[in-house]
C-alpha cells in the first residue's frame, strides 16, 4: 500500500481569561515586581496563592506578600527546552518554597548546569524588564550566590482583571490511506471514491471505516466531476478568513457515480439561482497549480444540462 | 458486588509512528472485530458505547466523533465519551449498567500520541493562570516527584532500572508491546540522565494505540465467557490541582480510591498499575501495602507501551485477562491521569 499522506498543522489561540479576587491582586501584584500569597485555615501562607482552602474548600481572602527570595525543594533539569518554556538554554525545574511561604511553587531555575542545582539551595526571582501582570512576569529565578546584585527596583503597578496566554500546538497531521489515494487522485485531476463492501455505497471522500457499517471501504471508484445539487445554503454573513464576498452559495453536489455528496461553491450565477436538482461541473484551477488537496477544484459552476429529477437524489438528502 | 463482569480485552499495537489517523479509526476497527469475534457478541448486542480521548492529543475538534465511524453506528447507538483516559470511560459504563440503562457495554480508549509533542501538550493539563503559560512538561513534572522519593530514601536510582528491566522482560510475551527484551539494571544505568534524575529506561515511551474492554452482566457474561472477571469494587479519587499543596512523594488518591474498591493486599494475586514512570510504581506499591504475593505488571505495564487515553483501561483489561485465563483468583488493574499521579482509579475483579 501506498504510504499515508501528511501535512504539518499548527493550531493556536490567545486564551484570554478573567481573574478572580485572589489571582486579580495576585497577578496585580507581579506588575509591581511583588509576589503574594494566601493564608490557609491552618495558617500556612501559599504562594503562589490558592483560591480555596485545601483543608476546608472554603474561600481564601487572606493575601499576605512574600519575598522573591526562596528555597529548592526539588528539581530536575530540563537539558533541551521546549518551545514556550522560560528559558530558551538548560535550565533546571524547581519547587520552591518562597520566604514567608510554606507550600512551594513551581519555576525554572537558570543554572547554567545540573552540577549548580541542588535541593535545598537559595534562588531569588529575576523579573522581565516590563512586567504586565502575568506569571511570565517572572522570567525565571538564579542562584542567589550568582543573581544579579542589584534588582531592579520595584515600579507602579498596572490592576489587572484578566491574562492572555498564547497556546501553540505543532502536529504532524496524518490522513487516512484511503484520504491519501482520494487526494493523490485529485493530483492527476481525477476524484476517487470507495465503495464501501457491507452497503456497497460509494464514498467521496473514502474513509477509513464505513460509518454505517464500520468495515473499511475498499474497491476503488472513479466518479465523475459533474453532479446534482442536493442541498445549499446562501451565506450572507461576513466573517474572518473568507474568501468570496457574500451572498455566495455553499451546497452538497452529489458527483454522478457517489453516493455521498460533497460540500463545496457554487459559484459562476447569482446565488438565487442556484436550486435543487441543479447540474453543475467542477472548476478545476490550472493543472500547473494542482496538488493533493482539495483546493484543486475551486468551485462548481452550473453545467447547463437539464436539472436532475428529485428521485435521483431523493435518497442522498 | 455486583453481577457486571469485564468478558473481553482487545489492544492495538503500541507503536512510536503509527499509520493511523488521529481520530483512531485505523487503530480501533480491528481490535472491535478481535474483540467481537472472542467474546461471541455481535455489534448490535452492544447496548451502550463509551469512549475516552483527547482533542488536544489529536489537534483537531470532535475527534471522537470521527472515531465513532469504527464503530458502524447504524441503527443509531447509544454512545458517549470522556476526555480522559479510557478507564473512566469505563467507569461511566460500569455506572450505566449499574442503573440498569444496559446489560451489556463496549469502552474503548484511542491516542496517537506522536501526531504532536506530547510532553508539551501534557502541559495544558495544568493550572491555566499559573503553571500551563510556563509549559512545564509532563517529564520534567514526574522528575521532581523522582528526585523527591530518592532523596527521602524511598527508592534508589537502581530500584528504578530494576522496574524498567523487570517490565521489558514481561513484555516478551507480548508481541505487541512497544519495548521489551533482556536489559540488566547495570546497563540502564550507564546511560545518561534525560531529564535528571530520570533516564530515559525511567520515562514510559511515547505510543500509538487503542484499548478496548466489554462489560456484561450476569447471565449475558457468563455466556459469553467461561470465567468472567466479575468486578468487585470500582473507584477513582483524585488530589490536589495544585502541585505545591501535594507530598508527592505519597498518593492519597490512589490509597483512598484503592480502598473504595475494596482492594486487599492479602488476597489480591495480580496489579496492573498504570505508572508511566518507574519510582511511581515503586511509590504505588509502597502506599498500596502490595506484598510479595502480588505479581505487579506481569503485562509489562504503561513502561512496556503507553498509549495516551488507551493505556489505563489496558491496564485494566490486562488485569480482568489474568483471571478470565485462571491465571489469577483476583487481579486489579489501575489508572492514573493528571500530572505526578494526580487521579488515580481502581477497578477490583475476580473469579467466582
Amino acid at each position: 500500500m501506498e504510504t499515508a499522506l501528511s501535512a504539518p498543522l499548527t493550531i493556536s489561540f490567545d486564551y484570554t481569561r478573567s481573574l478572580g479576587p485572589v489571582l486579580a491582586p495576585f497577578m496585580s501584584a507581579l506588575s509591581e515586581r511583588r509576589i503574594l500569597g494566601v493564608r490557609g485555615s491552618d495558617g500556612r501562607v501559599h504562594a503562589p496563592p490558592v483560591e480555596y482552602d485545601p483543608l476546608t474548600h472554603e474561600p481564601l481572602t487572606d493575601l499576605v506578600e512574600v519575598a522573591d527570595t526562596g528555597t529548592v525543594l526539588t528539581w530536575s533539569w530540563q537539558p533541551e527546552p521546549l518551545d514556550g518554556q522560560p528559558l530558551d538554554h538548560p535550565f533546571g525545574w524547581a519547587m520552591i518554597r518562597l520566604d514567608g511561604a510554606d507550600t512551594p511553587m513551581l519555576h525554572a531555575v537558570d543554572a547554567g548546569a545540573p552540577t549548580a542545582m541542588s535541593t535545598g539551595m537559595r534562588v531569588r526571582a529575576r523579573w522581565v524588564a516590563e512586567p504586565v501582570g502575568h506569571i511570565r512576569d517572572i522570567e525565571c529565578f538564579e542562584p542567589l550566590d550568582t543573581a544579579t546584585a542589584v534588582q531592579p527596583d520595584r515600579r507602579p503597578g498596572v490592576s489587572v482583571t484578566s491574562i492572555v496566554t498564547p497556546i501553540r500546538l505543532s502536529y504532524d497531521h496524518m490522513v487516512s490511506p484511503e484520504e491519501s489515494r482520494y487526494l493523490r487522485g485529485l493530483a492527476e485531476g481525477r476524484l476517487f471514491g470507495q465503495r464501501c463492501p457491507a452497503c456497497r455505497k460509494v464514498y467521496l471522500p473514502p474513509r477509513g471505516a464505513c460509518p454505517t457499517d464500520g468495515v473499511p471501504t475498499e474497491e476503488e471508484v472513479e466518479v465523475s466531476d459533474h453532479g446534482t445539487v442536493t442541498t445549499f445554503s446562501i451565506i450572507n454573513v461576513p466573517h474572518a478568513g473568507q474568501r468570496h464576498k457574500p451572498p455566495y452559495v455553499a451546497a452538497y453536489v452529489l458527483l454522478d457515480g457517489a453516493d455521498i455528496p460533497l460540500l463545496h461553491l457554487i459559484l459562476g450565477c447569482p446565488a438565487d439561482q442556484v436550486r435543487m436538482g441543479m447540474r453543475v461541473a467542477a472548476v478545476w484551477r490550472p493543472r500547473e497549480q494542482w496538488g493533493t488537496t482539495p483546493e484543486n477544484i475551486e468551485y462548481f459552476q452550473p453545467s447547463g444540462e437539464p436539472d436532475a429529477a428529485y428521485d435521483s437524489y431523493a435518497r442522498h438528502l | 458486588m455486583t453481577d457486571i463482569a469485564i468478558i473481553g480485552f482487545a489492544q492495538s499495537p503500541s507503536e512510536r509512528h503509527s499509520t493511523s489517523t488521529t481520530n483512531g479509526v485505523e487503530m480501533l476497527v480491528p481490535i472491535f472485530h478481535e474483540i467481537l469475534a472472542d467474546t461471541g457478541l455481535r455489534h448490535q448486542d452492544i447496548d451502550f458505547w463509551c469512549s475516552g480521548s483527547s482533542d488536544y492529543l489529536a489537534g483537531r475538534a470532535f475527534s471522537f466523533v470521527s472515531a465513532v465511524d469504527a464503530i458502524g453506528a447504524f441503527p443509531p447507538i447509544a454512545e458517549s465519551h470522556v476526555e480522559m483516559d479510557g478507564a473512566w470511560a469505563l467507569y461511566e459504563a460500569y455506572v450505566k449498567l449499574l442503573t440498569g440503562e444496559a446489560d451489556t457495554a463496549l469502552v474503548y480508549g484511542f491516542g496517537k500520541s506522536s501526531a504532536g509533542n506530547l510532553r508539551r501538550i501534557l502541559a495544558l493539563q495544568l493550572d491555566p493562570y499559573l503553571l500551563a503559560p510556563l509549559w512545564p512538561d509532563s517529564v520534567s513534572i514526574a522528575a521532581l516527584q523522582a528526585r523527591l522519593c530518592l532523596e527521602a530514601g524511598l527508592v534508589t536510582e537502581r530500584e528504578m532500572a530494576e522496574v524498567a528491566a523487570r517490565s521489558r522482560a514481561h513484555a516478551m510475551a507480548d508481541p505487541r508491546a512497544q519495548l521489551s527484551g533482556l536489559v540488566s539494571a547495570d546497563e540502564l544505568l550507564a546511560r545518561p540522565y534525560l531529564a535528571d534524575p530520570l533516564r530515559a529506561h525511567d520515562c514510559a515511551p511515547i505510543s500509538d494505540g487503542a484499548a478496548a474492554v466489554i462489560l456484561a452482566r450476569g447471565d449475558i457474561a457468563r455466556r459469553h465467557c467461561r470465567r468472567p472477571a466479575w468486578i468487585d469494587g470500582f473507584a477513582h479519587r483524585v488530589d490536589a490541582g495544585a502541585l505545591g499543596l501535594r507530598d508527592l512523594t505519597r498518593s492519597p488518591s490512589a490509597v483512598a480510591a484503592a480502598a473504595d474498591a475494596g482492594l486487599d493486599p492479602a488476597t489480591l494475586d495480580v496489579a496492573e498499575l498504570h505508572a508511566p514512570f518507574t519510582h511511581q510504581e515503586l511509590l504505588l506499591t509502597r502506599e498500596l501495602g502490595l506484598g510479595e504475593r502480588v505479581r505487579i505488571n506481569p503485562s509489562g505495564g504503561a513502561l512496556a507501551g503507553n498509549p495516551m487515553f488507551a493505556a489505563g483501561l489496558a491496564r485494566i483489561g490486562a488485569a480482568a485477562r489474568q483471571v478470565t485465563s485462571g491465571q489469577a483468583d483476583r487481579a486489579a488493574g489501575h489508572a492514573t491521569s493528571g500530572p505526578a499521579l494526580q487521579q488515580n482509579l481502581f477497578c477490583v475483579m475476580g473469579a467466582r
